[in-house]
């Protein structure tokens, strides 16, 4: 087997030895898609929104949510505790660089995202009649974009902070204005339009609104493509240029 | 060929050389050791042999490659002094996965039966004692069958038993063929194993030779202790041409002489009818030569 094929096995055995991560990960934005569409209202059509119904604007929320929880808060933390730990360290005398184990996070990173994106796009259809994507090549464009930017965030989270706790808490404290764009307290449609012109420019605002365009048949709007992609090479390039593997 | 090759070795900290123009060779099959002080530069003289630092000065070959060589981390095996692995993976994971990264990997199994860790297989890291941790840290250096290790404070942390156990265990490797570079701070660790050492104190080797060399470079003294049966002139033994001194501790006596001074001092004392009881006779050690060939108190 090969060393990345078995770092990445490895890691992901980790994972799921954290009961913690693995619901907030894994279980929780199912179970707030759940949650939400247990709310009778959320259900109906809802004149505000054209017609449209709450529950339909939820599911890309709950799925920049749950890209939030891995790569803003899962992946840094990992990172650093590792590199805090000597781990990247001790990998740096082996055969293997340390990038390998950077790789094989964000491998295991995108499983897991993928995994849970189909989940609640499952539920969605199935529980709550949100309809699937209508633009498929739209919709896998859209999250990829989503996915590789807040990566980029959390790269840079790891390699600004000085600990493994130090990472977590800056990771928190990003957590609330990323989601608060993405419209998880109150999506996009209902933000006034000032707010809905700052959430615009945030990486999973634009993120949210591109597969919502998608989900409706659209190709993402230039303006999100290039926020996601700005917020990509900026705070990648602000990555590279700050990490430390020691 | 030397196995390892240091010359020159400058490394600095915010303008402080920490390493000051180390140079030494160590040969196939050696163990090499080197000792100092905490602080002396032992580690940082090893981490540029990893390739885990850069030099300012001097160069480092390492089987006649540069340290960076990523060819040279497959003949290479590091335990290093601080370093963790994640709290929840078990031992036999770990040395699957530290396996996985080498082309020819020892057996991992027989590493652990050596290491009397076999029973701790699925033991997760957090829950293994420091020294079972020191113990799998030294497996994961060994496990890909390195022509060269080097070990940094192999043995701190374990208990008396422990370290006995590991010392063999190095031994047998070195009967392997390995060439061992082996950086500590403990005296006992480095006479019983070590075929040379380089002394290196406040960032400069100081000396290199092996252990016994070592003692006798500032072995020209001995020291006599003894309680004579019935009261002693001193005068008798300051006559002596062999003794340099004669000084009084409680009912001991002791004398300070070079030469063939005990049998001097015992043949006086046979003479004048007197019995020199709990007669002992204090061999210089590696840490008398430590402090003769530093200055410095060994801690």
């Amino acid at each position: 087997m090969t060393a990345l094929t078995k770092l990445t096995l490895t890691e992901t055995k980790l994972f799921f030895r954290e009961p913690v991560g693995v619901f907030f990960v894994l279980i929780f934005p199912a179970l707030l898609l759940v949650i939400l569409g247990s709310i009778p209202s959320f259900r109906q059509p809802n004149p505000d929104l054209g017609g449209a119904r709450v529950i339909n604007l939820y599911a890309p929320i709950v799925i920049a949510m749950s890209i939030a929880m891995l790569a803003l808060s899962g992946l840094p933390q990992l990172l650093a505790t590792y590199r805090e730990k000597g781990i990247l360290r001790r990998m740096a005398v082996t055969p293997v660089r340390p990038i390998m184990v950077l790789t094989a996070q964000l491998v295991m990173c995108a499983v897991m995202s993928v995994a849970t994106t189909a989940v609640v796009l499952a539920i969605g259809r199935i529980a709550f009649d949100v309809e699937l994507p209508r633009q498929i090549a739209a919709y896998a464009v859209a999250y990829l974009l989503s996915v590789v930017a807040s990566l980029a965030i959390g790269l840079l989270i790891a390699a600004l902070a000085p600990s493994g706790k130090g990472a977590g808490a800056i990771g928190s404290v990003l957590f609330f204005p990323v989601l608060l764009g993405a419209g998880l307290w109150l999506p996009r449609d209902l933000m006034p339009v000032w707010g809905r012109r700052i959430s615009d420019f945030t990486p999973l605002g634009a993120g949210v609104q591109s597969l919502q365009d998608a989900a409706g048949g659209a190709w993402p709007q230039l303006l999100h493509v290039a926020v996601m992609l700005s917020w990509t090479i900026g705070a990648g390039a602000l990555a590279v240029r700050f990490f430390r593997w020691e | 060929m030397s196995i390892i090759e240091v010359r020159e070795l400058i490394k600095r900290y915010d303008g402080r050389a920490a390493v000051d123009g180390v140079s030494f060779s160590v040969e196939q099959g050696e163990i090499f050791g080197i000792l100092g002080q905490n602080g002396a530069g032992k580690t940082t003289t090893v981490e540029c042999v990893e390739g885990l630092r850069e030099p300012d000065g001097g160069s480092v070959r390492v089987l006649g490659r540069d340290p960076h060589d990523p060819e040279l981390r497959q003949a290479l095996g590091v335990q290093l002094q601080e370093s963790e692995l994640p709290e929840k993976i078990t031992v036999q994971e770990a040395m699957e996965l530290y396996s996985s990264f080498y082309r020819a990997p020892a057996d991992w199994r027989e590493l652990l039966d050596t290491l009397g860790l076999a029973e701790k297989r699925d033991t997760q890291y957090r829950r293994l004692s420091g020294g079972q941790k020191q113990r799998l840290s030294i497996a994961l250096a060994l496990v890909g069958d390195p022509e060269v290790a080097v070990l940094d404070e192999l043995t701190t942390g374990l208990d008396p038993q422990a370290r006995r156990d590991v010392w063999d265990l190095i031994e047998g490797i070195r009967s392997s063929g390995v060439t061992i570079l082996l950086v500590t701070h403990f005296m006992e660790e480095a006479e019983r194993l070590c075929d040379r050492l380089a002394l290196i104190d406040a960032g400069r080797v100081v000396a290199i030779d092996s252990p016994a060399g070592l003692v006798s470079r500032v072995d020209d003294e001995r020291r006599i202790r003894f309680r004579p049966s019935a009261p002693l002139d001193d005068a008798l033994l300051t006559a002596l041409p062999e003794v340099t001194s004669v000084t009084r501790s409680g009912r001991q006596v002791v004398v300070a002489g070079t030469g063939n001074v005990l049998h001097a001092v015992t043949s006086v004392l046979a003479r004048n009818q007197i019995v020199a009881a709990e007669l002992r006779v204090e061999q210089t050690t590696l840490d008398d030569a430590f402090v003769a060939l530093t200055g410095k108190e060994f801690q």
